[in-house]
């Protein structure tokens, strides 16, 4: 287990929800966890939202506006974001804006994501129309890589329709990640999947699951 | 029907544009529907289309007044300070009856406002911030795919009445995530069927007719006069008559009727269903045209019925309507949120009961 975990992807893929899960997790582990939201290309559903209920937990969030106000941002980073990277003894959870733009701002923290502390996660949704094919995948992941001049170390399946998800979209969506690790020799790392569902996607053979809990979306947009 | 795919609104919206005909869209960035001309300028070209981002809101209606002109299906975008910006152009597209497809993604105000969801464009879509008697027909889907939806269908209205029709969402509809499915594509109109559709279109008479002109200017009192009683005001009436929309639930024998559009329209349906529990009966009535208003609708709301209350982002702009349609038979009240901040099921449930115990 790294202590730095970055998690990156096609905007709309679900790095936030799978971010925050895996913040609240580790802190059941750990001491010090932190929750870092480098999303500063979307004004929507970032991890922020969720800062008293992280805070509540023991999860030091840190962003880049100061106190609740969400919407007062700017496209910029303030130093304190370094406090968790820098702390040897904090688990730290990067969550990072969409796309490759939104992973540039990566760039100016390579120094602590380059080390051996830290691991890049790409995490992939096959229904998502840019990443529903392998090579749609593999232009997606790539072109993180180029802009932040950063390796990706794993793969994380998000296959999902939100409620809708059953669990063949995640066997679809690890077929497609494996295919993508066996052309370019990335594992998959884990198979994101309702916590529901975990059960009968072991028995069918689904390894390395990671069940997961709704955080980020409203109970009213699913009735 | 396609396959089903996870899409966020805005480019959701983008797209069913594009596979609803359209090859023309001109904008510009503001929060948050930033996605539309984003997705727009990646993929229109790839349909055959023109993306342009113009140096402002007003450029680009005035933009889109022209490519509308000469026939083309042409969607614009903003959000609601940029949509003011555009509102000298929406009288212009009325006056000379061009069919565009606007989307209003909307956040809060007044001003710049802020950039989280809100629903205070209610007045502005509805009753118009341009100049002279006009309407635009708008639209106000609760959900993604009912936006796509309603965005083919808008291309369709737009060149039947000839004139503009625009989808009203809040930011929230704009920037989630929903599955989707997108229908079949409608191929975009060529040239020469252009001048058989859309004979008053400027496209070119070539010695083979007389010219077409467009024009917004009239002199002659007299003939203003006589091209708004009889060129637009028989089409208002006629969109009043056959496309005002709106979906009821559970209005009989209902307590309380609340009256909401868009996606606040399902905070208010977990709250209907928190307050079933607790024995208090609840209907909706949820607009799907804001104009025209479905003002015969509440003509079905039970007689026994205690309260209709108007739940809007806003600090109560809808409610007029509202208060028009009830027209004095039942108190109209408001439960709302501003600013920005959603409404929760649990608030709409708690005000609702205080307004019950306190009538």
């Amino acid at each position: 287990m790294k202590r730095i975990t970055v998690i990156a992807g096609h905007f709309g893929s679900g790095k936030t929800e799978f971010s925050v899960n895996l913040a609240m997790d580790l802190k059941k582990e750990h001491e010090k966890v932190a929750l870092l939201d480098l999303d500063i290309a979307n004004p929507y559903f970032r991890s922020r939202e969720r800062q008293k209920m992280l805070e509540d937990a023991g999860i030091k969030i840190y962003y880049n506006t100061f106190g609740y106000d969400i919407t007062e941002d700017l496209p910029a980073i303030s130093a304190v974001l370094r406090a968790p990277l820098e702390d040897k003894d904090c688990v730290t959870v990067v969550d990072v804006g969409g796309n490759d733009s939104g992973a540039r701002v990566l760039k100016q923290f390579a120094k602590y994501f380059k080390n051996e502390d830290c691991r890049l996660l790409c995490v992939l949704n096959a229904n998502r129309p840019e990443t529903d094919t392998v090579q749609g995948m593999i232009t997606s992941l790539r072109s993180i890589e180029e802009e932040t001049g950063l390796k990706i170390d794993g793969l994380v399946n998000n296959t999902h329709l939100l409620m809708e998800t059953g669990p063949d979209d995640v066997l679809k969506g690890r077929d497609m990640c494996l295919e993508v690790s066996g052309k370019i020799g990335i594992p998959l790392v884990w198979n994101i999947c309702w916590k529901e569902y975990a059960d009968d996607l072991a028995k069918a053979g689904c390894e390395n699951l990671y069940p997961v809990r709704i955080y980020m979306r409203p109970t009213w947009l699913d009735l | 029907m396609g396959e089903k795919k996870l899409m966020k609104g805005n480019e959701a919206f983008a797209l069913a544009a594009i596979k609803a005909g359209c090859r023309f869209y001109f904008g510009y960035p503001i929060t948050p529907q930033n996605e539309i001309p984003e997705y727009m300028s990646r993929e229109l070209a790839k349909a055959g289309g023109a993306f342009i981002q113009a140096e402002s809101e007003l450029a680009s209606i005035n933009m889109a007044y022209g490519a509308a002109a000469a026939g083309g299906r042409v969607l614009i975008s903003s959000s609601s300070p940029g949509i003011a910006l555009m509102q000298e152009g929406f009288s212009d597209l009325a006056v000379i009856q061009a069919p565009v497809v606007a989307i209003n993604v909307m956040r809060s105000g007044p001003g710049i406002g802020g950039i989280q969801p809100a629903q205070a464009d209610y007045f502005q879509v509805t009753r118009g911030g341009g100049n002279g008697d006009y309407h635009v027909i708008v639209y106000a889907p609760k959900s993604i795919q009912e936006a796509v939806e309603m965005i083919y269908k808008s291309f369709d209205i737009a060149d039947e009445y000839r004139n503009p029709v625009m989808i009203a969402v809040d930011g929230m509809l704009g920037q989630m995530m929903e599955p989707v499915v997108i229908p079949e594509a409608i191929p975009a109109m060529e040239e020469d069927e252009i001048g058989k559709y859309k004979p008053w279109a400027l496209t070119g008479h070539k010695n083979k007719r007389e010219h077409n002109t467009i024009n917004s200017v009239f002199l002659q009192q007299e003939v203003l006069e006589d091209f708004n009683l009889n060129v637009l005001a028989p089409k208002y009436q006629k969109a009043e008559a056959e496309l005002s929309e709106a979906e009821c639930i559970d209005l009989e024998g209902a307590e309380v009727v609340f009256v909401a559009y868009g996606s606040t329209s399902r905070v208010v349906l977990e709250a209907m269903g928190m307050l079933r529990e607790q024995g208090i009966r609840t209907g909706l009535i949820r607009p799907k045209t804001l104009w025209p208003f479905p003002y015969k609708v509440f003509d079905n709301i039970d007689p026994a019925t205690k309260h209709v209350v108007s739940v809007e982002l806003s600090m109560g702009q809808m409610i007029q309507d509202v208060k028009l349609a009830v027209n004095g038979r039942f108190p109209v009240g408001l439960i709302n949120r501003v600013g920005g901040i959603l409404l929760s099921p649990v608030e709409i449930a708690e005000k609702t009961k205080h307004l019950l115990e306190v009538k």
